[in-house]
C-alpha cells in the first residue's frame, strides 16, 4: 500500500472503526437491499459479538447480505426500516417478539434521516395520513389548508456507510445504485464512518462531483469489498 | 408469438405507456412490461433506490453489483440517466413526476382503494416505496392475478386486508379482465377472449359495470 498523507487524521482502519461501535448504540447504515451497504463493518460488527443495537436504515437486506448479516443473528433490539420483505429471519424474529420494527414509508424515512442530518426537527408529510398503522400515534396538523403528519427527524449514535471514492478530508463520491441512502446517512450520525473502496489524494476529487463533503464523515477506512453471494448470482 | 398469462398482462400494462413518459415499475410481473414496449420508443424508467433511465437487463457475466434496480437485481442504463440518492427519488414520485406507476396487488377494492403491503399475522414485508408510488403517481396500474390461491376473488367490495392508500387505483389488468376506476365506480372496459362476462361476475366479489365501449383484447 502506497502511504496515504493524513492530514486530517480521517484516514484509519477497520479495527479503529470497530471501537466506535459498542452494544446499545443507534447505528443507521446505508445501502438498498445490501447495494452500497459497508460489508468490512458489517462483519466486524458480527465478529465483535455486538447486541441490542437500533439499526436505522431502509431494509433489512437479505439473510446473508448487508445488514442482514446483523439482523438474523438476532443482534439488534430495534429496527426503523422502510422493508423486511426479503429478510425472512427479520420477520420470524418480529413475530416472536425479538425484534421491534418500526416501518416507515421508504421516502418518508430517507427524509427523516436527511432532516436529522440537516438539523431539522421534523418534516411535514401527506404521506401515509389516511393510513391508520402509519399515521397511529403520530400528530397531525394542518398547514394552508392541507393535513400533514409530523414524522421526526433521525440521527444516531454512529452511521455507517459506504462509497467508491474517499479522500483524507472525508469527501465522497459514490458509485451508481450504491449511492442509494449513504449520502444522507453520513450526514446523520453523530459520528460517520466511511468504508471506501479507493482512497485517493486531497484534491484528486472535482469539487464539482463530490456528493458527500467531508465535514460529515469523521472516518475513512479502506474496504476489501464485499464478500457476500448476491441473490443474482 | 403466443403469450403466457404473466406476458399477456404485461402487453396490455404496457399500452398504457406513452412516448416520452416516466415509468416506475414494481417487481414481479410488472418488470416484464418493458419487453413489450417498441424499442422505438424513448420512455425513461425510474427505480426508487436511484435510478432513472434503466435499460435492459445485463447479459450474464456483465452484471454490475453496483448498478440493480429496487428488487437488487442487475440492469443496465440508457443514454441519459442519472443516478441521485433515496430522497432525490422519492422527490421526484411525490412531486408527481412519475406519469405511471406498474405494481402488484393484494386486494383492491372497487372504489381503487389499495391493499398491498401486509398480512396482518402472516406476512409484513413493510410498505417499502408502495405508499409514495401509489398515491402520488399520475395514473397508478395493478396488475394481478383476478382470484388468490385459495380462488377468493382479489377485487372485492372493500378490501379487508390493511390498505396501502385510499382511492389511488385507475386501471386494474388481471389474467380476465381489464377495469377502469372512474368517480370511485369499477368499469369492465375489456376482457380477454378466452373468457366471458358472465365468467368475470362469477370470479368478481363485487358489482361493476360495463364500460360503454367493451372490448375483447386479440392476443
Amino acid at each position: 500500500m502506497i502511504e496515504q498523507s493524513n492530514p486530517f487524521q480521517k484516514i484509519s482502519s477497520l479495527e479503529q472503526a470497530l471501537k466506535h461501535l459498542k452494544d446499545g448504540l443507534t447505528i443507521m447504515f446505508g445501502g438498498f437491499g445490501g447495494v452500497g451497504s459497508p460489508p468490512g463493518l458489517i462483519d466486524g460488527m458480527i465478529t465483535n459479538n455486538l447486541k441490542n443495537l437500533t439499526l436505522i436504515g431502509n431494509d433489512t437486506g437479505f439473510p446473508h447480505i448487508g445488514i442482514g448479516k446483523v439482523v438474523s443473528q438476532g443482534r439488534a433490539k430495534k429496527v426503523i426500516a422502510s422493508h423486511i420483505g426479503s429478510n425472512p429471519v427479520a420477520g420470524k424474529l418480529m413475530n416472536e417478539g425479538l425484534l421491534e420494527v418500526e416501518f416507515s414509508p421508504q421516502g418518508t424515512l430517507v427524509e427523516r434521516i436527511r432532516a436529522g442530518g440537516m438539523g431539522l426537527g421534523a418534516i411535514l408529510t401527506d404521506i401515509g395520513i389516511d393510513n391508520e398503522m402509519v399515521a397511529y400515534g403520530k400528530k397531525q396538523m394542518q398547514l394552508n389548508g392541507k393535513d400533514y403528519l409530523v414524522e421526526p427527524a433521525l440521527t444516531a449514535d454512529v452511521s455507517i456507510i459506504y462509497a467508491k471514492k474517499a479522500d483524507p478530508y472525508g469527501n465522497l463520491v459514490y458509485d451508481k445504485s450504491a449511492r442509494n441512502t449513504n449520502p444522507l446517512v453520513a450526514m446523520a450520525g453523530r459520528f460517520t464512518i466511511a468504508e471506501v473502496e479507493e482512497i485517493v489524494p486531497l484534491g484528486s476529487l472535482n469539487p464539482e462531483e463530490i456528493i458527500t463533503p467531508g465535514v460529515f464523515v469523521d472516518m475513512v477506512i479502506p474496504s476489501n469489498g464485499v464478500n457476500w453471494k448476491w441473490v443474482w448470482e | 408469438m403466443i403469450l403466457d398469462e404473466r406476458n399477456k398482462m404485461a402487453r396490455r400494462a404496457a399500452e398504457e405507456i406513452a412516448d416520452g413518459m416516466v415509468v416506475n415499475l414494481g417487481i414481479g410481473i410488472p418488470s416484464l412490461v418493458p419487453n413489450h414496449l417498441p424499442s422505438s420508443m424513448n420512455v425513461m424508467f425510474q427505480a426508487e433506490n436511484g435510478i432513472l433511465g434503466m435499460g435492459a437487463s445485463p447479459l450474464s457475466g456483465k452484471e454490475d453489483e453496483n448498478l440493480c434496480n429496487a428488487g437488487g437485481y442487475p440492469v443496465t442504463i440508457v443514454p441519459g440517466a442519472s443516478y441521485f440518492d433515496s430522497t432525490t427519488a422519492f422527490g421526484m414520485i411525490r412531486r408527481g413526476r412519475v406519469d405511471v406507476s406498474i405494481l402488484g396487488s393484494l386486494q383492491v377494492s372497487r372504489q381503487g382503494d389499495l391493499a398491498n403491503w401486509i398480512i396482518p399475522g402472516k406476512k409484513i414485508p413493510g410498505m417499502g416505496g408502495a405508499m409514495e408510488l401509489a398515491s402520488k403517481a399520475k395514473k397508478l396500474v395493478v396488475l394481478m392475478k383476478h382470484t388468490d390461491k385459495a380462488g377468493k376473488s382479489k377485487i372485492v367490495k372493500e378490501c379487508t386486508l390493511p390498505l396501502t392508500s385510499k382511492g389511488c387505483v385507475d386501471l386494474i389488468i388481471t389474467d380476465l379482465a381489464v377495469f377502469q376506476v372512474v368517480n370511485k365506480e369499477l368499469f369492465l372496459i375489456e376482457h380477454y377472449s378466452s373468457t366471458t362476462v358472465e365468467l368475470i361476475r362469477e370470479k368478481t366479489d363485487c358489482n361493476f359495470l360495463i364500460g360503454n365501449n367493451l372490448k375483447t383484447i386479440a392476443y
